[in-house]
């Protein structure tokens, strides 16, 4: 552990909330071949083999305790490195004289090449069997296999970037923090780090300089890296990080008693019970990523049954597939968009593909039908009220009674009195409303600033669709991160906001903070917040 | 030798899924089957590397061969797996 003199901090944009302390792990780069190629040994074959086998199966460990579509990727996965005309590549470029890491390289290299030059989907499994390629070296090399590092103990997770394939299979009880260098506040690392209930910092340049071994203290809710804290931080943080008992329980109100709905923001089945009315955002992104043809719809079924059952019979909103942006899916999104956060993404992606929704709808009434589970759906990225009408009619059709639409575009917003005349209710995802109403893309961690969601602007058009809600009677739910800020709950619900959906770690948060204010109080921090 | 032809109904082609399961049926027989777009480009349906690496695209017609015992059951067999939309 390397302790300097001096503590030194740096700062990026705060994601994962709450304090952490831990030795830095780097996430680990792919292994480079030495220049100098020396003579093969008598059993390259059987190391190069061997090494391929050590992938298999650490790559089958990995898949034990995974189901569905992660299952799928691994398996898939298992079945490249396993391949016959792989390991007949391997034996012949040891008989050519070529010793075992880069015999594994030029046995790899031939498929690489041949499904790169497809292009489109299967160009993008290139990269998978470059994954494989790299751990299978890194074994015969001895070095770390590329990727999360795996370390008996705890640690804090620094790199340039995360990938979603990087950020979905981290063990919360391993990764006590994440610092990356690139990324803004509303980045797929920011968003998962706050599901995961990690402190994370991101966009943090100067995580560059940080190596494994040093000790930080990762405090997430500002923003900062702390290097080589000083003993009486690192005891602080320590003592802090036991979990905070929650003091209040059950449903979420004003310390007066006005209701606000507390529901959660989920990706998957949920592990544990919760303490929340519900879910008020079923992401179902989970179940189409790193795929290259949409899940069928007896698969979507057989998910959505599981994710159902998990929530113990509690209502479900479920967002019909978001795809597209920071999340484009092969199947679904073209590869040509110059602006993809502008373009055929979330409810557009129908116009294209209506049988992915159709399908989807299917399969969500399906599942519901089957378990009893009182289920809502609504449709990301809707723009005017004729989607929103489109929508409803089709999703009313499968026979939902209770249909609603997100609101992320500022012309939903301001039209939200005609939106809301076609829908049940509706959410506002604040992320991507930031994203548009400023035009900053959410991804970039230069314009923190203006995603953050204090910002008297997006308030404003928060209030406007509140004041809509009011008029209509129906509920108007807030699902983007913003709702899980502790500080800006009561602001929120000063605006109208009748129901806040967030990640389970803030939850007992949020509500604490609603039971410290009145009603009266809330409206006016809001007033004073725009 | 056995052959069939069969028109390809995932929506996406041969793709990773597709051709994982195709593999995988095709290893269950102790038979050398083989798949291309024709008699002069087939590769072997057990190496899903090879399979993916034809770029087959959904709707497009490959064949199907097979050698030794048993062959034209096991071409029907993975005729049904390539001919269903859901694989």
């Amino acid at each position: 552990m390397t302790r300097s003199e001096v503590s030194r901090e740096l700062t990026g944009n705060p994601a994962g909330r709450g304090q952490a302390v831990g030795v830095v792990a780097r996430l680990a780069a792919a292994p480079v071949l030495p220049a100098e190629v020396p003579a093969p040994g008598p059993a390259d074959a059987e190391v190069a083999v061997a090494a391929l086998g050590s992938v298999v199966a650490d790559l089958r460990a990995r898949a034990e305790g995974l189901s569905g579509v992660a299952r799928d990727i691994l398996d898939t996965q298992v079945a490249m490195a396993e391949d016959p005309a792989l390991m007949a590549g391997v034996r012949d470029a040891v008989a050519r004289g070529r010793p075992a890491a880069w015999a594994l390289h030029d046995a790899f290299e031939v498929h690489v090449a041949a499904l790169a030059a497809l292009g489109g989907y299967l160009g993008e499994r290139a990269g998978d069997l470059v994954d494989l390629r790299d751990r299978a070296i890194a074994a015969v090399l001895g070095v770390p296999s590329p990727g999360v590092p795996v370390r008996a103990e705890p640690f804090v997770l620094v790199s340039t970037d995360l990938a979603p394939a990087d950020t979905v299979t981290l063990d919360p009880s391993k990764v006590v923090a994440i610092v990356t260098a690139k990324g803004g506040p509303t980045s797929h690392t920011a968003i998962l780090a706050r599901a995961l209930g990690i402190p994370a910092v991101v966009g943090c340049a100067e995580a560059e300089s940080l190596v494994d071994g040093d000790l930080v203290v990762v405090d997430g809710t500002r923003g900062v890296v702390v290097v080589s804290p000083d003993d009486s931080l690192v005891d602080q943080v320590s003592r802090a990080a036991v979990a905070v008992p929650a003091l209040h329980h059950g449903p979420g109100s004003t310390s007066d008693g006005h209701p606000v709905r507390l529901l959660l923001n989920v990706g998957g089945p949920l592990d544990d019970v919760v303490d929340a009315e519900g879910v008020g955002l079923f992401r179902t992104e989970f179940l189409f990523l790193d795929r290259t043809e949409a899940p069928s719809r007896e698969e979507q079924r057989r998910v959505y049954g599981e994710v159902f059952a998990s929530f113990g019979g509690r209502p479900v909103v479920v967002r019909t597939l978001d795809a597209g942006a920071d999340k484009p899916l092969p199947f679904a999104n073209s590869d040509d968009e110059p602006n993809p956060a502008l373009g055929v993404r979330g409810y557009r992606v129908a116009r294209r593909r209506p049988e992915l929704l159709a399908d989807q709808l299917a399969a969500i009434a399906d599942a519901a039908a089957s378990h009893g589970t009182d289920v809502r759906v609504m449709a990301p990225m809707i723009a005017t009220a004729a989607e929103a009408r489109e929508f409803a009619d089709l999703a009313r059709s499968f026979g939902f009674s209770q249909v609603g639409v997100m609101i992320e575009i500022p012309a939903a917003a301001l039209r939200a009195d005609e939106v809301l005349a076609e829908v049940d209710f509706v959410s506002i995802g604040t992320n991507d409303l930031a994203q548009y109403t400023f035009a900053a893309d959410r991804v970039l961690g230069d314009l923190g600033a203006l995603l953050d969601p204090w910002q008297p602007a997006l308030l404003d058009l928060i209030a406007l669709v509140a004041e809509a809600g009011r008029r209509a009677g129906k509920p108007v739910g807030v699902c983007g991160e913003a709702a899980g800020d502790p500080a800006l709950a009561p602001v929120l619900v000063g605006l109208g906001v009748t129901s806040l959906s967030m990640s389970a770690p803030a939850l007992p948060h949020v509500r604490a903070a609603l039971r410290e204010h009145t009603l009266a109080e809330c409206t006016a921090l809001a007033r004073r917040a725009h | 030798m056995p052959s069939r032809r069969v028109t390809i109904a995932s929506p996406s082609g041969l793709h990773a899924r597709p051709a994982k399961l195709l593999t995988e049926a095709a290893r269950k027989h102790s038979l050398v089957i083989r798949i291309g777009r024709g008699e002069d480009h087939l590769v072997d349906a057990s190496s899903i590397l090879a399979v993916m690496s034809l770029g087959v695209q959904s709707g497009e017609e490959v064949l199907l061969t097979a050698e030794g015992d048993q062959a034209d059951q096991a071409l029907a067999e993975l005729a049904d797996l390539l001919s269903d939309h859901d694989t």
